[in-house]
């Protein structure tokens, strides 16, 4: 059972406050949220630190939550809709990380998505938050298309991203959004 | 006209539209599962107050917290409003947070209704 202390000292050394693993829904996402507000509450977080470390979770949280539903007809298989959700905090920042699996055909648009975001500055992301807002529509999947640009305005740092490979059709797709902790 | 009442709860805003009191309100958090199933109801009874509206109509939103997808149901419940004559938005904000400041701001550039900012 020393995986027990491996997986106990990997969280500390990574600072990790809160780790989910497993399937993804509206009421998993309400749970976490209360725990993880419930931690920040305790921990005297500045008002600011605390609603913006709220927004991005949900935003990472609800992209999970609508991309197992289409990872969902594989349940079983190596990509079942299992995905993972984490925070760390250490004195400077806090990081909402989450890891869920993707279809290869994914990678390439996702990857210029965020790019193209990095690249943008406060009113960048301004003008492309306004530009996307008007324009779409609620997908099937309930999602506006604006996720990414709101969690990269929230941080206002870049967003980490990588793909780990899973099988011949399928990429785990990481992501890392940081909040600087706000001094009172 | 009827009036739609709605209770918050923990990822839903309340939601209070009584046309013979002049009380039109959206307040507290707002992270539906689908929020365009949630917000349809609002839609639906500001489609119907539009054809008979009050002389003058202050909508209340007093959002703590909404998530990207409701951002767009809040942006098509304002187009909804554009077309009523006489109305204005009061978008409340906590004297603390800024980003709900400067979304109330961009939600008042995206449309052509007078915005009225207070603080709670």
């Amino acid at each position: 059972m020393n995986f027990i202390y491996d997986l106990h000292r990997t969280m500390m050394a990574e600072k990790l406050i809160l780790v989910y693993e497993g399937d993804f829904t509206q009421e998993s996402t309400k749970s976490i949220l209360s725990m993880a507000e419930r931690n920040l509450d305790s921990a005297g977080e500045s008002s600011g630190t605390k609603r913006k470390v709220f927004n991005v979770m949900v935003e990472a949280l609800q992209n999970i939550v609508k991309h197992s539903s289409e990872q969902g007809l594989q349940a079983g298989s190596l990509i079942s809709r299992s995905a993972i959700f984490m925070i760390s905090k250490d004195d400077l920042r806090y990081c909402v990380m989450t890891g869920n699996p993707i279809p290869k055909s994914r990678v390439a648009k996702l990857t210029n998505n965020l790019t193209e975001l990095n690249n943008k500055d406060k009113e960048g992301l301004k003008e492309m938050y306004k530009e996307i807002i008007k324009n779409t529509q609620i997908s099937e999947k309930g999602g506006a298309g604006l996720g990414f640009v709101d969690m990269a305005r929230k941080s206002g740092e870049k967003l980490g991203f990588s793909f780990a490979e899973m099988d011949s059709e399928h990429d785990f797709f990481c992501l890392k959004v940081t909040i600087s902790r706000e001094k009172e | 006209m009827e009036i739609l009442n709605l209770k918050g709860t923990e990822d839903t805003p309340s939601i209070l539209l009584d046309k013979k009191n002049g009380i039109f309100e959206i307040s507290g958090r707002s992270l539906p599962e689908d929020s365009a199933e949630f917000y349809r109801p609002v839609l639906d009874w500001i489609g119907s107050y539009a054809a008979d509206p009050n002389p003058a109509t202050e909508f209340t939103l007093k959002l703590e917290y909404f998530n990207t997808a409701s951002s767009k149901l809040i942006l098509d419940v304002l187009s909804a409003l554009e077309e009523i004559k006489g109305m204005k938005i009061l978008w409340y904000f906590h004297d603390d947070d800024e980003d709900m400041e400067e979304a109330g701001q961009e939600f008042s550039e995206l449309v052509e209704i007078p915005f009225e900012f207070k603080t709670y």
